[in-house]
């Protein structure tokens, strides 16, 4: 049973008849590490996939399309908001200095190394990791992953890899539209609302960028990506105690998408930092 | 169904061998020490209670699950030792009908049925003719552009029934086909199951909780030449001796074997529990 594909290795302790404090606890314990450890295996397989046939084109694009293009709406209303509330926020402690012209500097800086990304992983997070989650985990409940394999195939490969190859394309393709449609957004609150030029906001935007922050928020949307796939899938393919479970395995795989990418952004900052510096 | 011709079984040797078979959960053991075989171009009737591991047996039978301990072999592959790569393909030689059709339920009947075949990237143009082949042999050629979520819960079984035997597998596997059927659908179901097993040889194992389908498959065939469901004279080892197919029944009781034996055993049996089923 432990060596069967997408069960909690940890589920096979035998009832005991006392129960102590110890028990519960170390058994607790042993589900957390099996969970982590079956949660590590699928994303290895999920990625290793990629290096053997067959492959799932079709449903890959598919996913491409639902988590790229159906995401665009919210990326793009967002992006611009947070672009112009950026920009009236700072703009208005530099007022104080006389500097607003720097306002484009330090929008276009968040934007691209911290808020681009973050707010792109949490936004898809909720939208995709959810739906992966409630999705996968229907067709658990339904045995439709087990008629899966009962036909030959490995739903590792036809259900996980072509979501995580898409979200790992589409991340980082909706991060790029959310600074841009933010700095958009900042434009236009700087012109409005701190009388500058656009022409100068832009050009102080793009001037401020160094190749080192581009990278910054390149490797962050992909390990955000990453992070909100592989969740999302582990805990639809884990999901026990029939529609009741699925709809705690998607409120689960938000959360934990959510937290991860905000502890990880902590770590690729000082990573990227540290790189930035090494490096460039 | 062509393709079947070459697959009929002329032995009598083992299809599927359970031995001492144990398998739990977090709840305890399920199945514990389970043993026994189908034969080819067999019925095997597995009944038992709710929560007795029919289902469980069907999974361990289909290399869904592994066992805690003990051996499955399946076509003489011992598939509780092969690795899940394996599995895979060995998988493909196994038709398994689910309770509830497990169908994909956002993909219409058409592709449902030939969900194997896209896997095994089969010419595109030799695809429709054999899923309309499978679906007109369980009577729903006309359902092949409908989403299974339009479907009745016969119909649903009947295309499971379909996906099961597009690539024409020696061994089908049905988990309770007929449960939760009106009687008229039920029958209809074990029809399509008593066609399959007379005219193209599939070994089966059958659980359900219903022992009126168990009878009704060992009391009658279908006669290929006047298209009918005539009586059947012969069972056990007549038939057997006649090269026909023959239907036995496995009964579980709180994990493990309680009985097995021929139709007539069982309905003659005075043992409570099996009367339990007899009423």
């Amino acid at each position: 049973m432990a060596d069967t594909p997408l069960q909690v290795t940890g589920s096979q302790t035998k009832h005991e008849q006392t129960i102590s404090v110890l028990d519960v606890l170390g058994g607790a314990m042993k589900r957390s590490v099996a969970a982590v450890q079956d949660y590590a295996e699928l994303s290895f397989r999920g990625i290793t996939n990629l290096a053997t046939k067959p492959y799932y084109f079709q449903d890959t694009l598919d996913q491409m399309d639902d988590i790229g293009v159906g995401s665009l709406p919210i990326i793009l209303l967002s992006g611009f908001f947070i672009g112009g509330v950026m920009v009236l926020q700072t703009g208005a402690q530099f007022v104080r200095f006389g500097q607003t012209s720097l306002t484009g500097d330090v929008v276009s800086l968040a934007l691209v190394r911290e808020l681009g990304p973050a707010i792109t992983g949490l936004l898809t997070a909720g939208r995709c990791s959810s739906g992966m989650a409630s999705e996968l985990g229907s067709m658990l409940v339904t045995e439709q992953v087990d008629a899966m394999r009962a036909m030959g195939t490995d739903p590792s490969r036809k259900l996980v890899t072509p979501r995580l190859l898409a979200t790992l394309l589409m991340v980082p393709l909706l991060t790029g539209m959310m600074v841009f449609v933010g700095l958009l957004g900042g434009c236009v609150a700087s012109v409005f609302s701190l009388r500058l030029s656009a022409v100068e906001f832009w050009r102080r935007s793009i001037n401020a960028l160094e190749f080192a922050d581009l990278m910054q928020g390149l490797m962050k949307s992909l390990v955000f990506g990453f992070i909100l796939a592989t969740v999302g899938c582990y805990k639809g393919l884990t999901v026990r105690g029939g529609t009741q479970g699925v709809g705690r395995a998607t409120t689960q795989s938000v959360v934990i998408s959510s937290v991860l990418i905000i502890v990880a952004d902590l770590f690729l900052t000082k990573l990227s930092l540290y790189l930035a510096n090494k490096i460039f | 169904m062509a393709g079947y011709g070459s697959m009929l079984p002329t032995q009598t040797h083992s299809a599927i061998t359970f031995e001492n078979v144990r398998l739990g959960f977090d709840e305890g053991d399920i199945l514990r020490g389970v043993s026994f075989c189908v034969r080819q171009r067999e019925t095997l009737i597995l009944l038992g209670e709710t929560g007795t591991g029919k289902t469980l047996t069907l999974k361990l039978a289909a290399g869904l699950l592994r066992p805690d301990s003990g051996s499955v072999e399946v076509l003489g592959h011992k598939i509780s030792e092969l690795p899940e790569e394996q599995l895979l393909a060995f998988r493909r030689k196994i038709g398994f009908v689910f309770q509830e059709g497990a169908l994909f339920d956002s993909i219409p009947v058409a592709d449902n049925v030939a969900y194997r075949l896209h896997e095994d990237r089969v010419a595109s143009e030799e695809i429709e003719p054999r899923v309309r082949e499978v679906l007109r042999f369980v009577e729903l050629e006309h359902a092949i552009d409908l989403l299974p979520s339009e479907l009745s819960g016969g119909m649903r079984r009947r295309v499971s029934i379909a996906r099961a035997l597009i690539n024409q597998p020696p061994i089908v596997l049905y988990d309770s086909p007929t449960a939760g059927l009106d009687p008229l659908t039920s029958q209809t179901i074990i029809t399509l199951i008593l066609r399959l097993r007379d005219v193209y040889g599939v070994t089966a194992l059958l659980a359900t909780h219903r022992l009126q389908d168990g009878f009704a498959l060992a009391n009658f065939q279908f006669d290929p030449h006047s298209g009918r469901v005539v009586h059947n004279s012969q069972n056990g080892n007549a038939a057997a001796a006649a090269n026909v197919a023959r239907t036995r029944f496995l009964v579980y009781r709180n994990g493990e074997v309680y009985f097995e034996g021929e139709p007539e055993e069982i309905a003659n049996s005075n043992d409570p529990y099996l009367k339990l089923f007899l009423e």
